[in-house]
């Protein structure tokens, strides 16, 4: 598989199907692993370094259930290659700040990926469509049994998995949704839910990157305690905050559908309009526009437009995949025109 | 030091945040510090607010000997630790044990792991769990000083440890 394979393709976590699908996006679960005794990535030096990597690649190509995947070295890609990898969540942005001896491998679907000599030696991570954690676990879990006959992992009984970081000790794991609460954000509400995630030891962020505000009402809220709970009693409790956010999500979306149906279909219709005959657009009015696209095909107030359209619209508008398409550095103006070009023709019907 | 965000408690938690390429110093009391990283970003400000948290699971008699004790595996001292947040090496966990469990503590909540094991771990798994509970034992004693019972102790596991042939902890703290 070559990196620009997957440009236009559709990653398998944004098929828009699966549980709850309209207000979660995505559920993805991610595992902290080192090898035993030997130096995590930041205090290694560049023999042991790459010593972790050969190791890895190695054990990942003995696996049957990892056969479908390419390990690409981030010292042979480019920044925009390394930026298209981070705008596909396939790896994280600081695993792309230094690229010695670091890789991350890919399968075909876009389901599983495993970063090397990120903060720890290995962070495996399996997407999936929907509410869908316990999905995600299974594929993770038997991926990672497999890696285990195959490298020693550093692990104490009493601690669990031994992590680079101690907020990450005894699991490794992070669970972590993906959610859509276009409606709360209207009637005023999400503040309120956020903090409340917040005292429950979750933490809450935007789907573009850190440090950024939630941009186009997405919110990933995932756990944050790893150690003294199973993986299943964590995913249990995450599954239990996201039933109650879809309850107050749905529930706002009933409010505003009985309420202010008219300011609903004008302000869905408007942004559908903007989309369509937009020739310049940013990538911050386009994900706020989408975000109330998204919400139309849920209340069926925009008919003939397949969710997953808008799901990877969200995904292809973002600067990396426009220069991938174009396959040519851009600058932020010729972005704005590629970017409008590109939803004219995905959301025009010739 | 007072906290920048309620200046009303102590400051404890020091922290220095990037926006946009400007460091800024942050000084906060526990309380606002946890408000402060239930908002924050995993990705800067952690490994500083975490050094920040390693002071509070701070035994008594912490001292420049503490500071400067390192990990026999991968030299890490424990001062580097405080600065960087992150820890060297899984043996670290061993080194740095009687500092990290209160710790591990504060930021899980619980310092017992539950979930799963890697099928297949160096030494034999029963003994290594048995040498885990005698040093969480051996703690115990050392910090409430019933020095019989340590030295007992350390017996007990330096036996273990021949069997399982699991590398004896090479301990500098030498004021046990
Ligand atoms: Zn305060
Ligand atoms: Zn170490």
């Amino acid at each position: 598989m070559h990196l620009n394979d997957l440009v236009n393709h559709g990653s398998e976590w944004l098929k828009g199907t699966g549980p709850h699908s309209d207000i979660v996006l995505s559920s993805r679960i991610r595992l902290a692993r080192n090898l035993d005794k030997i130096a995590f990535p930041h205090w290694a030096n560049k023999k042991q370094n790459k010593d972790v990597l050969d190791a890895v690649e190695e054990a990942v190509s003995k696996i049957d259930l990892l056969k479908k995947t390419t390990v690409f070295r981030l010292a042979d890609l480019d920044n925009v290659d390394k930026q298209f990898l981070i705008e596909r969540h396939l790896m994280s942005y600081e695993h792309a700040q230094k690229s010695d001896s670091k890789a991350v491998v890919i399968d075909e679907e876009e389901i599983v990926s495993i970063m090397i000599n990120e903060e720890d030696h290995m962070r495996t991570q399996v997407m999936q469509s929907g509410f869908n954690l316990f999905e995600a676990w299974n594929i993770i879990s038997a991926i990672d049994d497999f890696l285990a006959k195959e490298l020693p992992f550093a692990f104490l009984p009493d601690w669990g998995y031994l992590t680079a970081c101690p907020t990450n000790t005894g699991t490794g794991m992070r669970g972590s949704v993906m959610l859509h609460l276009p409606a709360l954000v209207m009637v005023n509400q999400v503040n309120q839910v956020l903090a409340a995630i917040s005292k429950l030891q979750f933490t809450t962020r935007g789907l573009y990157g850190e440090g950024t505000q939630a941009s186009g009402n997405l919110f990933q809220v995932s756990n944050q305690v790893s150690l003294g709970h199973s993986e299943t009693d964590i995913i249990e409790n995450i599954n239990g905050l996201i039933r109650q956010i879809i309850e107050q999500e749905n529930q706002a979306r009933e409010t505003l559908v009985s309420r202010n149906r008219a300011m609903l279909e004008d302000k869905i219709n408007r942004s559908f309009g903007i989309l369509k005959s937009a020739y310049i657009i940013s990538s911050q009015e386009t994900i706020e526009l989408l975000s109330m696209l998204r919400l139309g095909c849920d209340l069926g107030i925009i008919k003939d437009l397949d969710r997953r359209q808008v799901n990877e619209l969200f995904i292809v508008i973002q600067p990396a995949h426009l220069q991938k398409i174009e396959n040519n550095k851009l600058t932020a103006q010729e972005r704005d025109i590629k970017r409008a070009e590109i939803i004219r023709k995905k959301l025009v019907k010739q | 030091m007072v906290c920048d965000v309620c200046s009303k408690n102590q400051a404890t938690v020091h922290l220095t945040e990037i926006i946009d390429d400007s460091m800024k110093e942050l000084h906060l009391c526990e309380e606002c510090a946890r408000q402060k990283s239930a908002q924050m970003d995993q990705q800067f400000g952690l490994a500083d607010l975490l050094a920040g948290l390693a002071e509070f699971g701070k035994p008594q008699g912490e001292d420049k000997n503490t500071l400067n004790m390192k990990c026999p595996n991968c030299g890490l001292a424990f001062k580097d630790f405080k600065k960087i947040g992150r820890l060297g090496c899984s043996e670290c966990y061993t080194s740095f044990r009687r500092y990290l469990g209160p710790l591990l503590k504060r930021i899980h909540g619980a310092n017992k792991h539950i979930g799963k094991s890697p099928a297949k771990i160096t030494g034999d798994l029963k003994e290594r769990i048995d040498i885990e509970d005698l040093r969480n034992k051996l703690q115990d004693a050392v910090e409430a000083e019933k020095f019989e019972e340590a030295a007992k102790l350390r017996d007990q596991i330096k036996e273990l440890e021949i069997k399982a042939k699991v590398s004896p902890i090479d301990n500098k703290e030498g004021k046990e």
